[in-house]
C-alpha cells in the first residue's frame, strides 16, 4: 500500500521535494507511517504554495526582472575574475540577451578540460593551441620581389612551410605558392603591378593559419580544482571537436551560436544562466522561475525571438495590442488589407474597450445556485 | 454587451456613400451671422458640438449624438499614402496587360501555401508574364506616393484602372482580402464634427480643429481643380493642382511622411492630423485606450507617520469630503446613512449625492439635506464620504512592480498631506522630499473585496521577485531595535512598563522588577515562535519559543528586503500577525530612540592618534609599493599577467594594491573608532556603511572613471600641473584625504569627475530600463496560469507546462522553497 501511495506522490510533487523528503526521512530515521504523514503535510504545503489559475504570471515575471534592472549600472565593462577578461555586464548585457543579438559585444567561452589535460601545463598548451594565428602572426620576414613580381615569405617555424603554402593557395585565386628551401615563394599568373602586389600581400597576411578561427585570446585560470580556459571570441562548434575539451561543461555566452550548435533547449538554459549571472553580479536577487518564464517566452516556438517589436511582441495575434505597443499605423494598415480580426483574448485589447480582462479574477464568472436547482 | 470581435478592413465608396449624410462642397464654414453653412465642413447634419443645439440628422443633443459622416467627391483619384507601398507591390506582382498574377499556373498552389508577407511574395514573381508572355517593365517607387513604370510615371487614374482588373481569385492567392482599387480614393469620407470640435474662445472668436483646417484645404483645392477642368485649363495647371490635392490628402492622413514638408498652421505650428492622433505615447492608443483617466481619486504630497499601521493611509479631511463610496440603503444601515445625509457635504462624515431607485442622481445641499434624509428608504443609494476603515488603493509612480499599488485602510486625519507608515516606503520607493502619491477609492463591492483580499499591504509583505519580505523595518527602526536588544541592556520596572505600554496596551507586563531589552523584544513575538539566524555582523541570533535568547536584532532579521525573521514569521503565522508584529516593533524602536536620544555629530568620526598614524603609514606603504611597480614597468621588468599587455598588467596590479589598502584602512578604522551613533547606524544597517565612515574620516581612496583609474583630460596628463605620462597615484585620481579633513584641489576635481560620470549614468539608465520594462511587459503580458496548471498566452499556446518547473509561486514560498525539515520537526517533536 505504501508503495502505491508513494507513486501517487511522485506524480504530484516535484522531484526535488521528494528527494528532500527522503533525505529528512533518512536523517531523522522515520518509519513508513511517519513518512506518509510527512509526505501528506509536505503536499499540503506544496499545494498551498502553487500558483492560482488566472495568475498573470507574465507580468509578474516582467516586473520582477525589470524592477531590479532600474538599480543596475550602465557601466558597460567588467573584468571577470582576477585574470581579467573584459565582459559586458549590467543593464547593457541584459538588454543584449533580450534583444537576441546576433553578435554579442564581448563573446567569450569558458572551456573546461578533460581530466587528462586538467593541469597547469595541459591547460596552458591547449590555450596556446586554440588561439587563432593568421599568417602575419607566424611570419618572420616578408619580401616583395619586384624583379619577377613575386612575394617571399619566411616563417618562424620552417616546418610549417608546406602547410602555409597550401593555405595560401586555397585562400587566394590566381597565385601559386611553393616551398623553396626556407622560404615560401608566391608567383602570380599574369601581369601585376606594385600596388596590387602590396594589396595581395596584405590579403595573404590575414589568411587563417592555425588555431581556431574567431578565438582572439585565451586566458588560463584556476577555478576551485579545475583549470579553466577563458577565451576572447567564440567558436563553440570547433572547440567541441577538440579532444582535450570536456564537452559537458564547456559553454559560450553567445546565445545564437548555442542555439545553432546545441539546439534550442541549450539556448534556453543559457539565457537563464546568463541572466541569473548578470543579476547576481550586481547583487540583485531575482527568483529563477521568472527568468525561466522569460527564457521560455523567447524560445518556445523553437527559434530565438527577441523581446520587442520584431520578436515576441510583433508576433502577437491581437491587432490592437500590436498597434498599441509600437508602430501603430503599420499594424493597422496591414490588418486592413488582410481583413484581420481581433478576438479580444488578451489583456490590452480588453482594457482598451473597457471590458473585464480574461485573467486574474476576470477569468471567472460567479454562478449563484438558485433555490430551484436544488429541487 | 460584450464585444468579442473587431474586423479591420477599408471603407469602399459604396460604404462611404451609405454612411454619408451630407455632401461637402463649400469652403466656408460659417455664414455672416456665424451659423454653419450647409454643405460646408461644419454642416449641421454632421452632428453637434455646441450646447443647446440639436442634431439635424438624428435629433440628439450634445452627448447623445455621436456625429455623422459626410463625403467629399474628389475630382481626380488620389492615392492613400499609407497604402502606397502596398499598391506598388501589387502593381509589380500583376501583369500590366492581362492583369494576372506573375506566377506560372503550376506554381500557384505552392505560392499560396507559402503564406508569406506581401513583400516577400513580390520578390518571387516572374520577370515575364506566364499568361500572356508580356515582358515586365522595370518598376520604381517614387516616394511618397508615385510609381514609375519604365520611364513613365503612372497617374492615379491609370493605377486605379489597373487594380480594378485584378481578379478576386488572384487576390486570394496573396491573401488579399479587399478590392485593391479602393486603396485609391475617389470619395473622401468627412469625419463628423464631434471628431474635430471647434472651440469658442473667450473673445467670441471660433478656433477650429487641425483636421478641419486640413479638410478646408482639401475642399478648396478640390473645387479649384474641378473649375479648372471644367474651364478646360492647360494640362500642366491641372497636373499641378492634382499634385497639390494629393499633397493635402496625404498630409491629412499623416503629417509626418519622410520627404514631404509637413503641413503647417498659419502660426507655423505643425498640424496634428489623423496619424498623429493615434501614434505615440500621448496618442489615442497609448494615451487614451491603454491608460484612462478615472474619478474617485486624489493626489497630494506624502509625509511619514510611524503611528499609523502599515496598511493604513492617512487621508486629509478635505479629501475625505470629496471622495465618496456608494452605499445601498438597507433596513440595517438606514439610521447611520441618514446621519451622513444630514451632515451634508461640508461636515465629515457626510454624503454628497443620493441616487433614487429610478436612477436619478441628486446632489445633497444644505437646503435639501433634511428633505432627502426623510425621503430615504430601502433601495436608495447614498454616496457617502469615505470613513475610517474603508479600503483604498494607494500608488506611487513609477509603478515598477505590483507593490507600487497596494490596498490601504483609510484613516481620516487633519492637515493636508497623505500619511503612510515608514515600513511601506520600500515597496513604493518613496521618500518625503516632496513625493506625491495617488489614492483611489474602489466603488463596487467586488472591487472592494478584491482590494482587501488580494492587494492589501499585509498580502504584499512577501515580494514575488525574490520570495522574501519587501516590507520591513527601515532606518531608525533598525537603530532603535539594535540598541534595545544589546546585551546587558536592563530596564527598571517604571521604564519598561512605560516603554511597552506606549506601544501596545494589550501585552501582558512581566511581573519583574527589571528586565532586559531582549525580553522586551520577546514580548512581541508569538509564544511558540522559534528562529535561528544570523545578524548583520554574522553573529548568531537565536529565538526559542518566543524568547530572544542570543543575538542582536538588526537589518538581517527584520529589515526590508532582508529580514529572515520576518520571512519565517510570515510563512508560519500569516500576513496579519506579521503586520502587527512589524507595527509594534517599529514603534518600540522609535520610542526607544526618542528616549535615549539619537543624533550624530562630526566628532563621531574622530579617530585616535594612533589610528591616524597607522592609516598614514598604510598609505605610505601603498605609495612605495606602487612606485616600485611603476619602476618595474618602466624598466620593462614587470611580471605579465596571462593575456595582458604590460600596461594592463600594471593597472591590474595597482588596482589590487589599492583594494588591499582600502581593506587595511577599514580594519584599522574598526579598531580605532569609538562607539557612536554613526557607527550604530552602520552596524545595524539603518543607514550608511563602514566605507562611508572610512571615506569621511580616513581616506576617500581611488576615484574611478570609465571603470579604471583616471585617464582623460589634457594630452598625456589629466591636469596641466602634472608631468606628461606621469602614472603615479596622485596624478591618476588617488585621494589620500578623508572628506572631514578636506580634499586638495586636485582631489576635489577628481571626485567631481567621478560624480559627473555617475550622474550621467543614472539618467541614461532610467531611460533604458524603462523601455526594457515596456518591452518585457509587451512580450509577456498575456501569459497566465490556466486551470490545468500550464502557462499559456492569449491564443492558448502553451509556453510552460509547469510554471517555473515546480509549480511554486515565489510570492507564497520562503526564500529557497519549501522547508521540508521544518515540517518534519514540527510533526515529530
Amino acid at each position: 500500500m505504501s508503495k502505491e501511495l508513494q507513486i501517487n506522490y511522485s506524480n504530484e510533487l516535484p522531484k526535488k521535494l521528494l528527494d528532500e523528503v527522503n533525505e529528512v526521512v533518512k536523517s531523522k530515521k522515520l518509519n513508513a507511517s511517519q513518512k506518509m504523514k510527512l509526505l501528506e503535510e509536505v503536499k499540503k504545503t506544496y499545494l498551498n504554495s502553487n500558483y492560482n489559475p488566472g495568475d498573470v504570471i507574465g507580468i509578474l515575471a516582467a516586473q520582477s526582472i525589470s524592477e531590479p534592472a532600474t538599480q543596475m549600472t550602465m557601466r558597460t565593462y567588467h573584468f571577470a575574475g582576477t585574470a581579467g577578461l573584459k565582459v559586458t555586464y549590467g543593464l547593457p548585457r541584459l538588454i543584449e540577451i533580450f534583444d537576441a543579438k546576433k553578435n554579442p559585444e564581448t563573446p567569450t567561452m569558458t572551456i573546461l578540460l578533460k581530466s587528462s589535460h586538467n593541469s597547469a601545463e595541459g591547460a596552458k598548451k591547449f590555450a596556446e593551441n586554440i588561439v587563432e594565428k593568421k599568417i602575419e602572426n607566424a611570419v618572420d620576414k616578408v619580401f616583395i620581389n619586384l624583379n619577377d613580381s613575386s612575394i617571399d615569405i619566411e616563417l618562424i617555424d620552417k616546418k610549417k612551410n608546406n602547410k602555409a603554402a597550401q593555405l595560401i593557395n586555397e585562400g587566394i585565386k590566381d597565385i601559386e605558392a611553393k616551398t623553396k628551401g626556407n622560404k615560401i615563394s608566391i608567383i602570380f599568373k599574369g601581369e601585376i603591378n606594385i600596388k596590387e602586389l602590396t594589396k595581395i600581400k596584405e590579403k595573404i597576411m590575414l589568411i587563417h593559419f592555425e588555431g581556431i578561427p574567431n578565438v582572439i585570446n585565451a586566458i588560463v585560470r584556476k577555478e576551485n580544482d579545475d583549470w579553466v580556459v577563458n577565451t576572447v571570441g567564440t567558436n563553440l562548434g570547433s572547440i567541441l571537436e577538440r579532444d582535450e575539451v570536456n564537452i559537458q561543461k564547456t559553454v559560450t555566452n553567445d546565445i545564437q551560436e548555442t542555439a545553432n550548435i546545441l539546439g534550442i533547449e541549450a539556448a534556453r538554459n543559457l539565457i537563464i544562466s546568463e541572466t541569473m549571472k548578470t543579476m547576481q553580479e550586481q547583487g540583485l536577487e531575482v527568483d529563477i522561475r521568472h527568468i525561466m518564464l522569460l527564457s521560455d517566452t523567447i524560445t518556445f516556438d523553437g527559434g530565438i525571438m527577441s523581446i520587442g517589436r520584431y520578436g515576441v511582441a510583433g508576433a502577437k495575434s491581437s491587432v490592437l495590442s500590436k498597434a498599441a505597443f509600437e508602430e501603430t499605423i503599420k499594424h493597422l494598415v496591414k490588418a486592413s488589407i488582410h481583413k484581420e480580426s481581433d478576438n479580444f483574448q488578451g489583456i490590452f485589447e480588453n482594457v482598451m474597450i473597457g471590458q473585464v480582462i480574461p485573467s486574474g479574477t476576470g477569468m471567472f464568472d460567479l454562478i449563484a445556485k438558485s433555490e430551484d436547482d436544488d429541487e | 454587451m460584450i464585444i468579442d470581435k473587431i474586423v479591420f478592413g477599408i471603407m469602399d465608396s459604396q460604404m462611404i456613400k451609405k454612411l454619408s449624410v451630407a455632401n461637402i462642397t463649400k469652403t466656408d464654414l460659417y455664414d455672416q451671422e456665424g451659423y454653419p453653412i450647409e454643405g460646408g465642413l461644419m454642416d449641421p447634419r454632421l452632428g453637434v458640438v455646441d450646447p443647446g443645439v440639436r442634431c439635424r440628422t438624428c435629433g440628439g443633443s450634445i452627448g447623445d449624438c455621436q456625429g455623422h459622416f459626410g463625403l467629399l467627391q474628389l475630382t481626380r483619384p488620389i492615392i492613400h499614402v499609407h497604402y502606397a507601398k502596398i499598391i506598388f507591390t501589387l502593381l509589380k506582382m500583376f501583369c500590366r496587360d492581362c492583369s494576372r498574377i506573375l506566377v506560372a499556373e503550376k506554381d500557384l498552389e505552392s505560392f499560396k501555401e507559402k503564406g508569406l508577407a506581401l513583400k516577400e511574395l513580390a520578390k518571387s514573381t516572374k520577370k515575364k508574364c506566364p499568361w500572356c508572355t508580356k515582358e515586365v517593365k522595370k518598376w520604381k517607387f517614387v516616394k511618397p506616393s508615385s510609381f514609375q513604370e519604365g520611364a513613365k510615371l503612372l497617374d492615379a487614374t491609370t493605377v486605379r484602372s489597373r487594380l480594378e482588373k485584378i481578379t478576386n481569385d488572384d487576390l486570394e492567392i496573396i491573401n488579399f482580402k479587399i478590392r485593391p482599387e479602393n486603396l485609391i480614393l475617389t470619395i473622401l469620407p468627412v469625419p463628423p464634427v464631434t471628431v474635430r470640435p471647434s472651440i469658442t474662445l473667450q473673445s467670441g472668436e471660433r478656433s477650429e480643429d487641425d483636421l478641419t483646417h486640413k479638410l478646408v484645404d482639401i475642399v478648396r483645392i478640390n473645387e479649384r481643380l474641378k473649375e479648372n477642368i471644367d474651364l478646360g485649363a492647360p494640362e500642366f495647371i491641372i497636373e499641378d493642382l492634382w499634385e497639390l490635392l494629393q499633397y493635402h490628402i496625404s498630409t491629412y492622413f499623416d503629417n509626418d511622411i519622410t520627404g514631404v514638408p509637413p503641413a503647417r498652421h498659419r502660426s507655423g505650428r505643425i498640424l496634428k492630423t489623423i496619424s498623429q492622433r493615434l501614434k505615440t505615447k500621448e496618442g489615442r492608443f497609448r494615451g487614451n485606450l491603454a491608460g484612462k483617466r478615472v474619478n474617485f481619486c486624489a493626489r497630494t504630497v506624502t509625509s511619514p507617520d510611524p503611528k499609523i499601521n502599515i496598511d493604513e493611509v492617512g487621508v486629509p479631511l478635505e479629501i475625505a469630503k470629496e471622495l465618496t463610496i456608494p452605499i445601498n440603503v438597507t433596513e440595517n444601515n438606514i439610521k447611520s446613512i441618514q446621519k451622513n445625509v444630514l451632515n451634508g457635504t461640508n461636515i465629515w462624515p457626510g454624503a454628497n449625492y443620493v441616487i433614487r431607485p429610478d436612477g436619478r442622481r441628486k446632489k445633497i445641499t444644505d437646503m435639501t439635506k433634511e428633505e432627502i434624509a426623510k425621503e430615504l428608504t430601502v433601495g436608495y443609494i447614498v454616496e457617502r464620504h469615505i470613513q475610517n476603515g474603508d479600503v483604498s488603493l494607494f500608488n506611487r509612480q513609477p509603478s515598477l512592480h505590483r507593490m507600487s499599488i497596494m490596498g490601504h485602510r483609510i484613516r481620516i486625519m487633519p492637515n493636508k498631506t497623505m500619511r503612510l507608515n515608514l515600513c511601506v516606503t520600500t515597496p513604493y520607493n518613496a521618500d518625503f522630499d516632496g513625493d506625491e502619491m495617488n489614492l483611489h477609492i474602489p466603488q463596487t463591492l467586488e472591487s472592494q473585496a478584491e482590494t482587501d483580499i488580494l492587494m492589501a499591504v499585509p498580502k504584499n509583505i512577501r515580494s514575488p521577485r525574490f520570495s522574501g519580505p519587501i516590507i520591513g523595518a527601515v532606518r531608525d527602526h533598525l537603530s532603535g531595535i539594535y540598541l534595545i536588544t544589546q546585551d546587558k541592556n536592563n530596564f527598571t520596572r517604571d521604564k519598561f512598563v512605560q516603554l511597552i505600554r506606549s506601544v501596545n496596551t494589550d501585552i501582558e507586563i512581566p511581573n519583574k522588577s527589571s528586565i532586559t531589552g531582549k525580553e522586551i523584544f520577546s514580548l512581541f513575538l508569538p509564544k511558540d515562535f522559534s528562529y535561528e539566524g544570523k545578524s548583520k555582523s554574522g553573529n548568531k541570533v537565536i529565538i526559542e519559543n518566543g524568547k530572544l535568547i542570543e543575538g542582536v536584532i538588526d537589518k538581517a532579521s527584520i529589515g526590508a528586503e532582508n529580514g529572515k525573521l520576518l520571512d519565517k514569521l510570515e510563512k508560519l503565522y500569516g500576513p496579519k500577525i506579521t503586520r502587527d508584529f512589524l507595527f509594534d516593533i517599529t514603534r518600540l524602536a522609535i520610542e526607544y530612540t526618542m528616549w535615549v536620544g539619537f543624533s550624530i555629530s562630526i566628532s563621531d568620526q574622530d579617530i585616535s592618534k594612533e589610528g591616524k598614524e597607522k592609516i598614514k603609514k598604510t598609505i605610505e606603504i601603498l605609495r612605495k609599493e606602487v612606485d616600485d611597480l611603476i619602476e618595474e614597468y618602466e624598466n620593462g621588468k614587470i611580471k605579465l599577467l596571462p593575456g595582458r599587455s604590460m600596461k594592463d598588467s600594471l593597472e591590474v596590479m595597482i588596482k589590487r594594491k589599492l583594494n588591499k589598502t582600502l581593506d587595511d584602512v577599514e580594519n584599522i578604522m574598526t579598531k580605532s573608532l569609538p562607539e557612536s551613533n554613526t557607527l550604530t547606524m552602520a552596524k545595524s544597517g539603518a543607514r550608511g556603511d563602514l566605507i562611508n565612515i572610512v571615506q569621511t574620516a580616513a581616506m576617500v581612496g581611488q576615484e574611478m572613471a570609465m571603470s579604471g583609474r583616471m585617464e582623460r583630460g589634457y594630452h598625456q596628463r589629466i591636469f596641466p600641473h602634472f608631468k606628461k605620462n606621469d602614472i603615479s597615484l596622485e596624478s591618476r585620481g588617488f585621494v589620500a584625504h578623508g572628506f572631514k579633513d578636506g580634499l586638495t584641489p586636485f582631489e576635489f576635481f577628481f571626485d567631481a569627475m567621478n560624480s559627473r560620470e555617475s550622474l550621467m549614468d543614472k539618467s541614461l539608465k532610467t531611460r533604458h530600463s524603462g523601455y526594457m520594462e515596456r518591452r518585457l511587459v509587451g512580450a509577456m503580458q498575456d501569459m497566465k496560469v490556466e486551470y490545468d496548471g500550464t502557462i499559456r498566452d492569449a491564443i492558448n499556446r502553451i509556453v510552460q507546462f509547469t510554471p517555473g518547473e515546480d509549480g511554486l509561486d515565489p510570492s507564497r514560498i520562503e526564500r529557497g522553497g519549501i522547508n521540508v525539515k521544518r515540517i518534519a520537526d514540527k510533526l515529530f517533536k
